[in-house]
């Protein structure tokens, strides 16, 4: 029970900081906005389901650059403010310290989805009907609490690793290609795709395109969720030795 | 070591090296000693100070015992549990207070951090308002806990500061320089307030730069110096070193180098150490108790404009400059 509530305290108060960040807010605003017109300038001599298309995928994009991006971000902060000492030195289980932070960014790609969605709308037309809303409900949580426990996974390995944040904005543009947010996987090479669906946004995406073409989307939610899953045990079960690691290099704090 | 009743901090031959590298192209691998075999203990309720210049290992040693570190040989013990085997039923048992600006989320309100502090040290949920009311009043920021921290003064964080580290009611508390950069009434306040959590009964590791500060604070004192302990005992048993001694205060104006250097090489002198105050360089001079020093040197200060002389008995920043300058 406490550790649910830890949780949920943890994702509250780390959702409000960074709503509370002006520059956050302001590249949130952004971003998603040229995410979106980019992707429906590349694909606007397509059909209106190829512009369904890159309207989703635009959406999911946000999603990820508000995980990837700011759990580098975030925790280099906290360590430049002193605070990631605080959380270690805490008796809570860091796994549930942690996740909270990195939920609570995938959260904020909320915002980056609809903002997508409505300016695809506004602005270049493209309705967005979703044959199956139900489904497309539930892919859309599930894929950002997946994001959100990638995240986790990637801000384990920056506590350990002072200059680890700059891996966050690399693997930014990467994610983007192989997980199918705008250019589908079969245009790859195939060494390409088991690295795809490793990744749980490769099967969010595709859950979310599903559900809103009609297809069969609950394979795909499956996936993703067990993935996300996947990373929480990982990081769940690495977590020990990497701060024990940490620790020993004194790497916590910056001086 | 002076003998201490139940020890709560056990402290045993701690050590600690940090390995940096520098260079791009050819990089080399540099090894800092920063703790040299710190042994110390701290009995229960006893107020213990750590004094010693910059880089002298206070907060490395600190950052050991509450787990942040790992002792690079050596053992530490807080309330009977190893610092490095035991690091999570040691952590709910201390609070830990660092001074300066960091430690706090700025965004948030006094209120919201220490709701999120009073989780990560799993307060009862029950308990949680009531205590934190409680120590809001204690630390004077009644009716400001709503405003976000990035308004607050330096004294205000740091009193928010203390309120954090003893949220859980712990035991053991380790206070790095909590009066750092605070200004002389908001530092009277906490120095106030330390003196409450040693009066509560809590055991204290404080660490502190003001001699002033530790000599009304700490029952005992350890001077660390280059990473090693160079004298332990009261604040009394401190300032025996120096009782020998008498202190000449010279105020001097852009005194040179070499004139310092020429006095320090006098005879009968024992040490010098210089204050800047304003526009003035004040020279304390420490010498054997009666030898009559104050002519010579002012003879030797012929050409540097003196201001203000006065002899004093020694105080214990005195016995610290003589400690730190012996073991230089």
């Amino acid at each position: 029970m406490s550790a649910v509530r830890l949780l949920a305290i943890g994702w509250v108060l780390h959702f409000k900081m960074l709503s509370r960040s002006s520059f956050n807010s302001v590249l949130g605003v952004v971003y998603p906005l040229f995410f979106a017109t980019v992707a429906f300038f590349l694909f606007r001599e397509g059909s209106p389901h190829a512009l369904l298309y890159a309207s989703l995928g635009a959406s999911v994009m946000g999603i990820w650059s508000a995980t990837s991006t700011a759990a580098g971000g975030a925790l280099q902060r906290e360590r430049w403010h002193g605070t990631l000492e605080l959380l270690v030195a805490a008796p809570a289980h860091f796994s549930l310290v942690m996740l909270p932070v990195t939920l609570a960014m995938s959260t904020i790609g909320i915002y980056s989805m609809a903002a997508t969605l409505l300016w695809g709308r506004l602005v270049f037309g493209i309705s967005l009907h979703i044959a199956h809303p139900l489904l497309f409900c539930l892919a859309v949580p599930v894929t950002i609490v997946s994001i959100g426990m990638c995240g986790f996974l990637l801000a384990v390995s920056f506590v350990r690793y002072r200059t680890a944040w700059a891996l966050g904005n690399l693997l930014e543009y990467p994610v983007w290609l192989i997980c199918g947010f705008l250019v589908p996987l079969s245009l790859f090479p195939g060494w390409v795709r088991p690295i795809s669906w490793l990744l749980a946004p490769t099967w969010g995406m595709r859950a979310i395109r599903e559900a809103a073409i009609g297809g069969s989307a609950l394979p795909d939610i499956g996936m993703c969720a067990g993935l996300g899953a996947a990373y929480t045990l990982i990081g769940v079960l690495v977590v020990g030795r990497l701060l024990h690691s940490a620790r020993a290099r004194a790497t916590l704090s910056l001086t | 070591m002076t003998p201490v009743p139940r020890a709560v901090v056990e402290v045993r031959d701690l050590r600690r090296t940090y390995r940096t590298s520098t260079g791009v192209f050819r990089r080399r691998s540099v090894e800092i000693e920063a703790v040299r075999g710190v042994s110390f203990e701290i009995g229960e309720g006893e107020l213990f100070g750590l004094l010693g210049p910059n880089g002298a290992g206070k907060t490395t040693t600190i950052k050991m015992l509450i787990t942040l570190l790992i002792p690079t040989s050596g053992t530490a013990r807080v309330l009977g549990l190893d610092v490095v085997k035991d690091s999570r039923e040691v952590r709910k048992r201390i609070g830990y207070v660092f001074g300066g600006e960091r430690g706090l989320y700025e965004r948030l309100s006094a209120l919201d951090n220490l709701r999120y502090f009073a989780e990560l040290y799993a307060v009862p949920p029950r308990e949680q308002k009531p205590r934190i009311e409680a120590l809001l009043e204690l630390v004077g920021l009644k009716g400001r806990e709503k405003e976000r921290v990035e308004g607050y003064s330096r004294g205000m964080r740091q009193r928010l500061h203390i309120a954090r580290g003893i949220l859980h009611d712990p035991p053991v508390v380790f206070l790095d320089e909590p009066t750092i950069g605070v200004d002389p009434v908001g530092a009277r306040e906490l120095r106030a307030t330390i003196a409450s959590l040693a009066e509560a009964g809590k055991t204290v590791l404080l660490t502190t730069h003001y001699m002033f500060e530790a000599d009304s604070l700490c029952d005992r004192i350890a001077v660390i110096n280059k990473g090693e302990i160079v004298a332990e005992g009261t604040p009394r048993d401190l300032k025996s070193i120096v009782a020998d001694k008498t202190v000449v205060e010279i105020e001097t104006f852009g005194i040179a180098e070499e004139t310092i250097e020429k006095l320090r090489n006098a005879p009968g002198v024992a040490s010098i150490s210089i204050e800047e105050r304003d526009q003035a360089q004040v020279l304390l001079v420490q010498s054997a108790k009666g030898l009559e020093l104050t002519q010579t040197l002012l003879a030797m200060l012929e050409g540097t404009t003196v201001g203000r002389v006065a002899a004093r008995e020694p105080t214990l920043e005195d016995a610290y400059v003589a400690l730190v300058d012996t073991a230089a």
